[in-house]
């Protein structure tokens, strides 16, 4: 490489199977201004040669958007559960580390199975239960401070970031993560979504519910939208403790 | 009677759009996507959904959106599905108001509207700027409830290969192939409905998402279903040049008030913000009194590039100009925006709240697509388009804010006629012998093998530069046939190399690079499409500009384009078919001017 370019050094958690044993790979690229780790992988694909000049495999990971609306490339960087895409190059130590998420299956190299999180918006069920998708004139009025208040929440992009970084979200709790949480603040808050709002603060009750919640904080300070998960989570405690109140009255 | 199991092919708008009016009808939906559907491309689509809801007193109204679309268009959308499409309009934003989309609100509780490209009107309804992802997750969460009660079943991670045709040319299903393990299985249905999206990848570096690249029209192209007006590709004015990607800057940024300017002095070095008021060129404004920074698209994006390669006015010399929300309040920006700024700010380093951003045109749209009737049927039996993927409502040029609502529109048109459909299959007792199943996944296997054991020189991902390096230049903005007909002998060339693709991955798990290479097949075919169309229609029309044919000519060409594959030459044919103009008359599309 000549001496007055700017290398990248990488290295790479790598795992060809779910069942193989992890190994690290390192990775020596020409920089070059506005990189992103996203567009070090695709130049890794178009010549997979590690630093030392062994021929490798392209590098399987998630991706899509690019920009950081889509939710797919989250992985640990540096240490820390970050999107891919949006993490500069300029703004990383060297040499940068990639790993897959930790607490979800890898199925090969960064790529990692998040689908529980999609089971768990069913569980709650996340959704405006609207009687169908025929003419039924305008929704329901909403006072622009409300939209305000429900738009950050709304802007979940599913990356599992937040369930990475809780030091509960393990298998021994069963805990559901802030996403999900916030999910049911989101749609409790709903004018039409609150008839379902019961049935969603119940599924939160019990074993791997609300409760495991540890308070560490660390979803909000992971989380690549910035939405207000600890505010999410305490809001919902308090709907669900009052549920729970009003369940002991009736039974 | 049996349920009618119809498959839709993709998980953004259209595609849910789609599977929710047949699991509403009582159909059973299997559900394709590459990604889980809730990271479809469509979230990436930002500004807003357009809707005649004339909630601001101007007198707007959908035929006047219609004719905004239509003239927009430069004329070469048939008419009538245009015309349903704008009067369909203010009831999907009901819907999807009443499905819980957090769109902005007015003081007293209403919709907000705002105005975008190519209307005069607000129109615009909007969910911060991130609209397209908002529509996205109420489509997607009511697609969960059907999930949940058993009416659609998802098969996320799988890889579209080609439909199941029988020997009457009769659609009676899919062969697909499972991105983990790589199985290519065949899945049977009455009906299929393709709903993936854009081909952004031909272009190399675009707007658009990595699966956007064409892969599922093209195989389908080259299986026998026409695919039309393929030359009509929209290069957006505004996007943020990257390293992996051309980031969108989305068009409401014009709608809130940003304005287009460059340094009246070449290669001036000064801070953008301490260059005087009288030094800076607003050129759209000077040039396009009326609609000013809103004119659409294509014209703001030739009048960018004017500025920039025959004025050589483009930033310190740079291809690029400044955008400018500058002035504009940061309380609004933030309520209006927050989510492009985001963007910026995230990938550039600048604050554009503080200093004007920097912008370049950039390929983010395909107006060509599959071949689809009035009812989003191709000209395959049992097989539907809707969405990006079909060519039917943006005519020449798409105008902003009108792709949400096509691919809503597309999905609640295709959905219904397809279970209609598969209940006439049904009652007619009408099966499909199970040898073309076998044979379909056979084909797809021994492509797969050949592929997999190739031993060649060729790198797929070097390939794929060229393709795109060579698309952008000579078959987006400016064309010339001298140009396009170089580029379609690079198209021929990179197909022979194809075939001594080597792939440096030969492992049967979760293989991304051989995925990929299938997928860039079938770019380049797709590719020859766009360029043979573009080069053979000899006139300029919305985003199709040639300068040695500068006039639209509309007794010549007021017609669509149909490619088809003729499989033994390996390349397209063409056949051309009149546009049914019946509703609103041609005439000269001039933005300069009144109209």
């Amino acid at each position: 490489m000549a001496t007055n370019s700017k290398s990248v050094l990488i290295r790479i958690k790598r795992q060809d199977t779910p069942e193989a044993k992890p190994y690290w790979e390192e990775f020596e690229l020409t920089y070059r201004p506005g990189m992103n780790v996203t567009s070090a992988l695709m130049d890794i694909a178009a010549n997979p040669v590690t630093k030392s000049g062994k021929a490798t495999t392209p590098v399987t990971y998630d991706s899509n958007c690019l920009e950081e609306v889509c939710g797919s490339c989250a992985m640990i960087i540096n240490g820390q559960a970050k999107m891919a895409c949006s993490a500069l190059i300029d703004q990383l130590k060297q040499p940068i580390t990639l790993e897959p998420f930790s607490k979800f299956p890898v199925v090969r190299d960064l790529s990692v199975d998040r689908s529980v999180l999609f089971e768990n918006l069913k569980k709650v069920k996340a959704w405006v239960p609207v009687d169908g998708t025929y003419d039924l004139g305008s929704g329901p009025r909403q006072g622009a401070l409300d939209q305000e208040q429900l738009y950050p929440l709304s802007r979940c992009i599913s990356c599992c970031c937040c369930m990475e970084a809780c030091p509960q979200f393990n298998e021994k709790t069963g805990f559901v993560g802030a996403a999900t949480i916030s999910q049911v603040r989101l749609f409790n808050a709903h004018p039409t979504g609150k008839a379902l709002k019961i049935d969603r603060l119940e599924a939160l009750m019990g074993d791997g519910g609300i409760q495991e919640c540890g308070y560490a904080q660390n979803c909000v300070e992971v989380c690549p939208k910035d939405i207000p998960l600890t505010k999410s989570i305490a809001d919902v405690g308090g709907q669900t403790m009052w549920q729970a109140v009003k369940n002991f009255f009736r039974t | 009677m049996a349920q009618p199991k119809i498959i839709v092919v993709g998980g953004g708008l259209a595609g849910l759009a789609a599977t929710i009016k047949i699991a509403e009808m009582g159909g059973q939906v299997d559900l394709f996507s590459i990604v889980p559907v809730k990271r479809s491309h469509s979230v990436c689509a930002q500004g807003g959904i357009n809707a005649a809801k004339n909630l601001k007193g101007e007198g707007d109204s959908t035929w006047i959106h219609f004719d905004d679309t239509i003239y927009g268009g430069d004329f070469l959308a048939n008419q009538p599905p245009v015309k349903v499409m704008c009067e369909m309009a203010p009831g999907i934003i009901d819907l999807l108001d009443r499905m819980g989309v957090p769109f902005n609100r007015t003081p007293e509780g209403l919709l907000d509207f705002r105005r975008f490209g190519g209307t005069l009107y607000n129109r615009t309804a909007f969910a911060g700027a991130t609209t397209g992802q908002q529509l996205l997750y109420a489509l997607d969460e009511q697609v969960r409830r059907y999930e949940s009660e058993g009416k659609v079943t998802k098969y996320e991670g799988w890889e579209f290969l080609s439909g199941v045709f029988d020997d009457h040319r009769v659609c009676y299903g899919i062969c697909a192939m499972d991105l983990r393990s790589m199985a290519v299985h065949t899945f049977p249905a009455e009906a299929v409905i393709i709903a993936t999206g854009g081909i952004g990848a031909i272009f190399g570096k675009s707007t658009n998402s990595v699966v956007c690249t064409g892969s599922a029209q093209s195989a389908l192209y080259q299986q026998g279903v026409y695919y039309a007006n393929g030359e009509f590709i929209q290069v957006h004015p505004t996007s943020i040049p990257g390293e992996d990607k051309l980031r969108l800057m989305s068009e409401s940024a014009r709608g809130e008030g940003g304005r287009v300017w460059v340094p009246k002095q070449p290669g001036d070095k000064r801070d953008p913000k301490s260059i005087p008021e009288s030094e800076r060129w607003y050129f759209l404004e000077e040039w396009y009194p009326k609609y000013g920074n809103l004119v659409p698209r294509d014209v703001a994006t030739r009048a960018i590039h004017k500025v920039v390669y025959e004025h050589h006015l483009g930033i310190d010399g740079q291809p690029m100009v400044y955008l400018d929300l500058t002035h504009i309040d940061r309380k609004i920006l933030d309520k209006k925006l927050e989510g492009i700024l985001e963007i910026y700010e995230k990938f550039v380093g600048d604050d554009p709240r503080d200093t004007p951003m920097k912008i370049f045109p950039g390929m983010h749209y395909t107006m060509g697509g599959l071949w689809v009737d009035f009812n989003q049927r191709t000209n395959i039996e049992g097989l539907y388009a809707a969405g990006e993927c079909d060519y039917s409502i943006h005519g020449a040029n798409r105008l902003g804010a009108n792709s949400l609502v096509s691919c809503i529109y597309g999905g609640f048109i295709a959905g219904p006629h397809a279970v209609q459909y598969a209940e006439n299959v049904i009652k007619s007792g009408q099966q499909p012998a199970g040898r073309i199943f076998d044979s379909e996944r056979k084909r797809q296997e021994e492509i797969n093998a050949r592929l997999m054991k190739n031993d060649g020189t060729e790198n797929p991902f070097l390939l794929w530069r060229e393709l795109g390096d060579i698309m952008t230049k000579n078959v987006t903005v400016i064309r010339y046939n001298k140009n396009i007909r170089e580029t379609d002998a690079k198209l021929v060339e990179l197909l022979e190399r194809y075939r001594h693709v080597n792939l440096s991955d030969r492992s049967m798990w979760a293989n991304t690079s051989f995925v990929f290479a299938r997928q860039l097949y079938n770019m380049l075919q797709l590719a020859r499409v766009i360029a043979q169309g573009a080069a053979m229609r000899d006139e300029s029309r919305g985003a199709h500009y040639k300068p040695d044919f500068p006039e639209r000519d509309d007794a010549n060409w007021l017609k669509t384009t149909k490619a088809y594959f003729a499989a033994d030459a390996d390349e397209p044919r063409f056949e051309f078919e009149p546009v049914d103009t019946s509703l609103i008359k041609p005439r000269p599309r001039r933005y300069d001017a009144a109209s």
